[in-house]
């Protein structure tokens, strides 16, 4: 491969932004080399500059930021040098980008077809109705299934991921040479993520496409990455290809990152998350030497914060398996446990809450000139089609699904934020799905309280910490004496691991970690019976959630409390949950406990859902199951089994016709689906972890030596 | 679309309805009042009692207004106390004027301010977009009677180029018709400007503005193109929203220059306490309001495809 021209070079490169505050470096001696019809991943928390380093090499840093050094090489000609009209000319046809918001990066005034004309028409020598032809054969390209309407369509009209598809095909039209990609699927759900991603393999292995592949999320980066970058406050801290740095991490940041994801291997019990202490310096409080040193397990004063480090080349290792940490042919990462301390296990206690054929509709009024005329003016939306679950005190029960599956409407139904249509929900022995929150009494409200997903969005700006939570303490619990309640807002920082000074401070001195903090004191406060928590670590960085699931799970242990997990990342809830409620279009497809839910039988749409998501461990194998389509609207569902349009295992008429029946394939393990029960039996495990013995990076399989003097 | 039309217009009849009921309850529940008004001062009870019966003023409140309202649909709204000549004559003639100003207005305004806010939005914190909005917030803070006062020291008193008074009482004439523009255009310019500048501003920050830009196309296209029109969007609701303001706003002017206006007739009326007038004119400020916002409801559904019924 090296005796290639790369597609592009950057040496030395580093990127500064102009503040008030003075010039702040974003990147540090950047290098990179991007041969063709490769794939890089850049990997790492927001802020340590991988979009940065995208945006520069698009040359597009906005007024206050500039390239302070190096240089980046475009086939070998500097673009860091190039004129306006030079630069204009390599966008969009030899270097195309892919953004993390399909719907903001798209004109919303203007009809789809049109925006993706534009790129031959200017680069091109074109006629509009050539044009037309390779926007229309583009869409095809990218599997959406009618181009003509989506050609006619304005951005709004699509769903999220047909408008990814549509900036994917904007790359993709000048068949450039290289494709930038931030974040492609962030904003999308995991099974239409799943399209995507193999859509963009897909397509660049048939161009031969160089792309940099810029991710938080470290499984998405091990399935479609050759090499990887993973970066720390503005410097790449290791680089290696995947198999080097998946299975053999060397510096305590990678390894430490690996620690924060519930892989397979990690359970909340024997092996839980090991957080990374500390946080992200900001840019222009980096410590001296080592960056990651003040958050390091293994730093040595005297070494680590002295110099700054250079990159070393791991000796055994792959060739350009590089690492800037001074001490790593010392460190023994493998002696480490593959999780943190194990904690007991709760035993469940008596049954909490009891859903009992819940419905939820809601009436949409239709008032466009069409639906009057046909006198169709009322539609049902079923947001919520007769659910069924328990859930015991002390134990975690994950919702998971989708966007639009009626999970969050699930949740308002239970704290009275909505009332349900039918059926009931028994938390202890009343029915609460009638009752409002404003019917409730104190007594029931406390009961059952909410972790909500945005934590920058859900404390009021202009009250202090200390008053929000106190006002909890003074409305659910019978204590009148303010220094009482000061004294228990103390204690209750103390739990979730704040210092108690935040008392006085506002919500937008916090970091969004700090304010999920607050979040679940505020929650925690009032001694809820069962605390629900929606997507709670969704919004946060890697290492911030790890440490946020962590103190969740603690002070669920320490109360008692019942916990119901909310959720689309299945590995998450995996690691998390008890038993899972797998939900689809206001349905529960599959229930049961996590072992039953992860091993077969599965709802075929389960097993989709596992099939999904992306897995951080190069050794774990999975079966690839790529669903096509889009979720079917709300509004109109199809008539039979909600999943038939989209169900790789579709047996017939009847999964478009009838509703699927409930299939009890355990005690407490129920599947609803028309396939019966032995068939479903047969059917593989989607994913396979192979046990200690199995694997190379743990066991006496090569590997590069820990030893400094095997390895000089 | 259709619906959404019918709907703007059933609630604009329903404000027209509520508000001319409100201002036939203020003017015309006390009788003795509005006949001492017509008579004059001097007037005797007495007089003014056959005067309430021969108009019809003795019928009952509710019929009265039917009829008032009737009458106004048909144009007539009455006899002028001061002017003695039918209402609708005088004020169709006075609109007419403050149409031609409106426009004049308009027809220059609108291509400034948006061409100023256009090119200051462009590029934020450039030399240009001070400068620009610099100049925007200096115009709009000069309240008219200065800038009036101040335009006529120089045009008029010093330089004797244009004309102090504006009352075409020797018929049309050009000349006449450029401070009273001038004043209204100084002070519209820099706020209509400001906001042109601010939505487009915020449009070039945008994502698509940036995946337009690294698309490649030309920086003249990205503009025009992309940023142009979802820039339009808010200054579009703006803009109509001055054509309410004009109509207050041009008292100041009007008056001043003595430009035979509807600011002046209302001011003229107000002060007379012609009340007639002042009946007539309220209705048509308040129908001119409800019926830009009608007017910038729908044009702000074509413009944004986003909103569509």
């Amino acid at each position: 491969m090296s005796d290639q021209t790369p597609v592009l070079e950057c040496k030395g490169l580093s990127i500064s932004y102009y503040t008030r505050a003075g010039e702040i470096p974003a990147v540090v001696d950047f290098d990179l080399t991007v041969y063709p019809g490769e794939t890089i991943g850049l990997v790492g928390e927001s802020g340590c500059g991988k979009s940065t380093v995208a945006m520069a090499i698009m040359q597009h840093l906005g007024t206050n930021g500039g390239i302070t050094g190096g240089e980046i090489l475009f086939k070998g000609r500097d673009m860091t040098k190039m004129s306006d009209d030079e630069l204009r000319k390599l966008r969009g046809s030899e270097i195309a980008m892919i953004y993390q918001e399909p719907f903001a990066s798209l004109n919303p005034s203007m009809r789809c077809g049109e925006q993706l004309m534009e790129v031959p028409l200017f680069h091109e020598d074109i006629t509009e109705k050539e044009a037309r032809e390779r926007a229309r054969q583009i869409l095809i390209d990218v599997k959406l299934p009618d181009p003509d309407r989506v050609m006619n369509a304005y951005p709004h009209q699509l769903s999220g991921g047909q408008q990814q598809r549509v900036v994917i095909a904007m790359g993709l039209l000048s068949n450039p040479s290289l494709l930038l990609l931030d974040e492609p699927t962030t904003a999308l759900d995991v099974t239409v993520e799943a399209g995507i991603v193999k859509l963009i393999a897909d397509i660049s292995e048939k161009f031969n496409t160089a792309q940099i592949y810029i991710s938080h999320n470290l499984g998405l980066i091990l399935e479609t990455c050759d090499r990887v970058f993973v970066m720390y406050s503005g410097e790449v801290v290791e680089e290696g290809t995947i198999d080097s740095l998946f299975t053999w991490p060397r510096h305590p940041y990678t390894h430490g990152l690996f620690g924060c994801i519930p892989l397979p291997t990690a359970d909340k019990n024997a092996a839980p998350l090991r957080p990374i202490k500390g946080q992200l310096p900001l840019p222009h409080e980096r410590p001296s030497g080592c960056y990651f040193h003040p958050r390091c397990n293994h730093a040595v004063a005297g070494r680590c914060d002295q110099q700054h480090v250079p990159m070393a080349h791991v000796t055994g290792s792959a060739e350009d398996h590089r690492v800037r940490c001074v001490r790593w042919q010392e460190i023994d990462h493998t002696a480490e446990a593959p999780g943190g301390e194990a904690k007991p296990a709760i035993e469940p206690g008596e049954k909490v809450l009891e859903v009992d054929r819940m419905k939820k509709y809601y009436e949409v009024h239709d008032r466009s000139l069409k639906a009057i005329l046909s006198g169709q003016t009322t539609k049902y939306v079923k947001a919520n089609e007769s659910l069924n679950f328990t859930a015991h005190r002390g134990e975690t029960v994950a919702i998971v699904g989708e966007s639009g599956c009626g999970k969050s409407t699930f949740a308002k139904v239970l704290m009275g934020l909505e009332t349900g249509t039918d059926g009931a929900i028994k938390v202890g022995d009343v029915d609460l799905s009638e009752l409002g929150v404003r019917d409730r009494s104190a007594e029931q409200i406390s009961a059952l309280q909410m972790v909500f997903q945005n934590p920058f969005d859900t404390l009021n700006p202009s009250h202090s910490v200390g008053s929000q939570i106190a006002r909890v303490i003074r409305r659910f619990t019978d204590e009148n004496d303010e220094d009482k309640i000061r004294e228990r807002v103390f204690e209750l920082l103390d739990i979730v691991k704040l210092p108690r000074d935040f008392y006085y401070r506002r919500p937008r001195q916090l970091s969004g970690g700090q304010k999920q903090r607050v979040g679940i004191a505020r929650a925690f406060a009032g001694n809820p019976a069962m605390v629900i928590a929606d997507e709670p670590v969704s919004a946060l960085d890697v290492s911030v959630a790890a440490a946020v699931t962590e103190l969740l799970t603690d002070i669920q242990r320490e109360n008692k409390t019942t916990l119901l997990f909310i959720s689309h990342d299945l590995s998450v809830v995996r690691y998390l949950s008890d038993s899972i409620v797998v939900m689809y279009l206001g349905w529960i497809m599959e229930r049961g406990t996590t072992d039953q839910i992860f091993n077969p039988p599965y709802n075929p749409y389960t097993e989709a859902l596992l099939s999904a998501v992306p897995i951080a461990d190069p050794e774990v194998e999975k079966r690839e199951i790529v669903l096509e389509g889009n979720l079917p609207s709300v509004m109109n569902p199809p008539k039979g089994c909600p999943f038939s349009t989209r169900c790789p295992r579709r047996i017939g008429e009847i999964c478009d016709n009838e509703p699927p029946p409930e299939q009890e394939a355990a005690p407490g393990h129920v599947i609803t689906c028309h396939i019966p029960l032995e068939e479903l039996r047969e059917v593989e495990p989607v994913i396979h972890v192979p046990s200690p013995e199995e694997r190379q990076s743990t066991s006496g399989a090569p590997r590069p030596s820990p030893d400094p003097a095997a390895a000089s | 679309m259709l619906i959404l039309t019918l709907r703007r217009l059933a609630s604009m009849l329903l404000i027209m309805l509520v508000v001319s009921f409100l201002l036939f309850a203020l003017f015309e529940t006390d009788k003795l009042d509005v006949a001492g008004k017509v008579l004059g001062p001097y007037s005797s009870e007495e007089q003014r009692e056959i005067w309430l019966e021969k108009n019809g003023y003795n019928e009952p409140f509710l019929k009265r207004y039917v009829v008032w309202v009737g009458n106004a649909l048909r144009g007539d709204f009455g006899q002028s106390i001061q002017l003695k000549v039918p209402v609708s004559e005088v004020l169709g003639q006075r609109l007419a004027n403050t149409g031609i100003l409106a426009l004049c207005l308009f027809l220059l305004m609108i291509p400034i301010s948006l061409t100023m806010g256009i090119f200051a939005g462009m590029k934020e914190g450039s030399f240009r977009d001070r400068a620009i909005s610099v100049t925007s917030v200096v115009t709009t803070s000069i309240p008219e009677f200065a800038s009036a006062t101040l335009l006529s020291a120089i045009f008029v008193f010093s330089l004797g180029w244009l004309p102090g008074t504006s009352s075409m009482s020797g018929g049309f004439d050009w000349k006449q018709l450029v401070l009273p523009v001038a004043v209204l255009l100084l002070y519209d310019l820099g706020y209509v400007a400001r906001m042109t500048r601010a939505s487009m501003a915020e449009v070039m920050t945008s994502q698509y503005i940036r995946t337009a830009i690294l698309k490649g196309i030309p920086y003249r296209r990205v503009i025009l193109k992309h940023a142009l029109r979802n820039a339009l969007i808010a200054p579009f609701t703006v803009i109509m929203l001055q054509l309410n303001w004009l109509l207050s706003g041009v008292i100041v002017v009007e008056v001043f220059f003595a430009y035979k206006g509807f600011g002046s007739l209302l001011y003229d009326a107000a002060v007379f306490g012609d009340i007639y007038v002042i009946e007539a004119c309220t209705l048509v400020a308040v129908f001119v309001a409800v019926f830009s916002q009608f007017i910038s409801d729908i044009g702000y559904t074509m413009l944004n495809p986003r909103i569509r019924f």
